[in-house]
């Protein structure tokens, strides 16, 4: 178990150097790469890749056309919100919304490096402009507005511009009658907007109280990790909440808690399945079965 | 409030401590000798109330964290004690125990019925464990949530007190949803039909704070903090060492100064001078004065407005940067 549990915290540093090898995957974001929304390059042939779970060794092209789930174990490699709205919106078409909102240092926040600095840094290297972004388009004929996650921006992790854009996300399916979905993967609050991180908690809730009362479908899928501040908020409080297999979803993370309770910490805790068994989750999804699932949930929505 | 001989001292508190010691050997050598020194008692008791301003005048950051943690500070139960009567205290979530991390009933401030609510931490070794530190458990979040629910039923107004160094981080806390019972709180507090306030009365950490602080008004009293994040874990993050827990404090810009600068909180209640262990009586009567005129005047507003207008509230908390591009005004 332990070997399969990565320090994320680490990743809320935004530092590139803490990232975990399985998601080296999607480096391939690159500025540059990426000309446009449809348009992207295949990964590189002759890239190997060995699965963190099972040892399989395959060759990039091949988990690609698996969905980033390996073909001997079914573990299901993290991938970002470009992968994702390929996976679900009909002939990957779709609209990017709010991508003029930046993350600004208000705080002239500094710990190693200045939060401005570490920003700039990530902007340079990646056409993401933070750590969730917002598209609408169609699944199977559904249309749907979809908030993803990328884990590569700071560890996914929850400031400001998540929380503005979730919320304009909300008032855009409020406009348009439409339903939300949003893929969360993220190790928490981003530290460096401190308190103004946690409000987003409160922001983001408010928002979904305007959507419950528009009657719309608002739809959580977590997938590995999920922890902190998208736990204790949005990512909770769907009306369906559903997970990715093996994802690693929770409040506190596990080596805060095994420093709490200094015990190990039982196989499979924190799991999506540990999480059905417990009552949290609706079900549970493979990804090849993530766009036929959520085409059903839909037409119950709305039929 | 402990007695001199009891209290407790923080190393920035050193000065009030040798002062204090030198009044106690005046009164001892005064009375033993026999001969009046109340002048030089009197004097030296006026430079402790000043030294004791002085010192929370000049905190740093991580001072002000320290001083929230005082093991002297008067928590939950003692603002309820000192600010209220007929205080009947009710127990439980209806579903798995009661968490005695957080307390809560219905209770009289000047006549007027209340539902006051908030973490609690213990006063020595073995209440401390009893009440978990202050970190509450999912059930304790359930409690306070089933208690907000009452109060709104019976239309009466909400006082939440925060003082928690985060929601307890154990195995249990997962496997009963710790994350799910915060997130279920924090989306019910902001649709709540009455008046709701929320203190921070000593630590404000992170989503285990803001599970019950959540409302119309958000108040710190002058010594506490209130982030994301405690300054500790801060540092063993951010800086991978838990050394740089005085420079993360500072960083977070954490104090009720600083909230109420970036428009985060509605105002600093202001604690007796030297911090609220000074004076419990002095410290409760200043939150009540500060909540009284605000319980009234929250009352005059409609709860679909008082909503709405907490929806906005946090709605509006943020910072970013926006291009004006051509091809986003979808909204
Ligand atoms: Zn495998």
């Amino acid at each position: 178990m332990s070997k399969q549990v990565e320090d994320f915290d680490a990743n809320l540093t935004g530092e590139e150097g803490q990232e975990s090898p399985r998601s080296g995957w999607f480096k391939r974001i690159k500025k540059g790469i990426l000309t446009g929304t449809h348009e992207k390059k295949e990964v590189p042939e002759g890239l190997w890749s060995k699965c963190p779970e099972c040892g399989f060794i395959c060759s990039s092209t091949e988990l690609k056309e698996n969905l980033f789930v390996c073909t001997k174990c079914s573990y299901h490699h993290r991938i970002g919100s470009e992968e994702y709205y390929q996976l679900l919106f009909d002939d990957n078409q779709f609209t990017l919304l709010f991508e003029n909102i930046h993350s600004k240092d208000f705080l002239q926040f500094t710990d190693l490096k200045s939060y401005e600095k570490r920003l700039e840094d990530i902007w340079a290297k990646t056409d993401l402009k933070d750590s969730m972004r917002v598209a609408v388009g169609s699944i199977n004929e559904q249309s749907v507005v979809i908030a993803c996650m990328d884990f590569e921006f700071i560890g996914g992790s929850l400031g400001s511009v998540m929380g503005e854009k979730f919320s304009r996300a909300v008032d855009y399916c409020i406009l348009n009658k439409l339903p939300y979905l949003v893929i969360s993967k993220s190790g928490g609050a981003r530290m460096m907007e401190s308190a103004f991180s946690l409000m987003q908690l409160a922001k983001t809730s408010g928002k979904l109280s305007q959507l419950s009362d528009a009657k719309l479908p608002y739809i959580s899928l977590l997938t590995n990790p999920t922890f902190g501040g998208i736990s204790a908020s949005f990512g909770m409080l769907g009306d369906l909440n559903i997970a990715e297999p093996g994802a690693l979803i929770g409040f506190a993370g596990p080596r805060v808690i095994k420093e709490t309770i200094k015990k190990d910490l039982p196989e499979g805790f924190q799991r999506s399945e540990f999480l059905l068994e417990h009552g949290f989750l609706d079900f549970i999804v493979s990804r090849k079965e993530l766009k036929k699932k959520l085409t059903s949930v839909l037409r119950h929505f709305s039929n | 409030m402990p007695v001199n001989s009891k209290r407790q001292f923080l190393e920035f508190e050193k000065p009030i401590k040798d002062l204090i010691d030198t009044i106690e050997k005046y009164k001892y050598d005064s009375e033993k000798a026999k001969i009046d020194m109340s002048e030089s008692i009197q004097r030296l008791e006026e430079e402790l109330v000043e030294k004791r301003k002085e010192i929370t005048q000049q905190l740093s950051s991580w001072q002000t964290v320290q001083l929230s943690r005082h093991p002297d500070r008067p928590y939950t139960l003692k603002y309820i004690e000192k600010m209220t009567t007929d205080f009947v205290e009710l127990f439980g979530d209806r579903n798995v125990k009661d968490d005695k991390a957080m307390v809560g009933g219905f209770a009289s401030i000047d006549g007027e019925t209340v539902m006051i609510i908030g973490q609690q931490k213990g006063i020595n070794t073995k209440t401390r464990q009893l009440r978990n530190f202050g970190m509450a458990n999912p059930e304790g979040y359930r409690k306070a949530l089933r208690l907000m629910k009452l109060a709104e039923k019976f239309n009466k107004p909400i006082i939440t007190l925060i003082d928690t160094p985060g929601a307890y981080p154990g195995l249990e806390a997962e496997e009963r949803g710790q994350g799910e019972a915060i997130a279920r709180n924090i989306y019910e507090m902001i649709r709540l039909k009455v008046p709701v306030i929320c203190v921070v009365i000593g630590e404000g950490a992170s989503g285990g704070a803001l599970g019950i602080g959540v409302g119309d008004r958000i108040f710190m009293m002058e010594n506490t903090w209130y982030t994301v994040i405690s300054p500790e874990s801060c540092s063993s993050i951010l800086w991978r060492s838990w050394d740089k827990k005085e420079i993360a404090a500072d960083q977070l810009q954490l104090t009720a100064n600083k909230m109420l600068g970036f428009g985060l909180i509605d105002g600093v209640i202001p604690e007796p001078s030297g911090g609220a262990h000074w004076n419990y009586d002095e410290a409760a009567l200043n939150l009540k004065n500060y909540l009284k005129p605000i319980i009234s005047e929250l009352k005059t507003i409609a709860s679909e407005e008082r909503i709405s207008q907490r929806i906005e509230k946090f709605g509006k908390m943020g910072f970013w940067s926006e291009e004006m591009s051509a091809n986003e005004k979808n909204k």
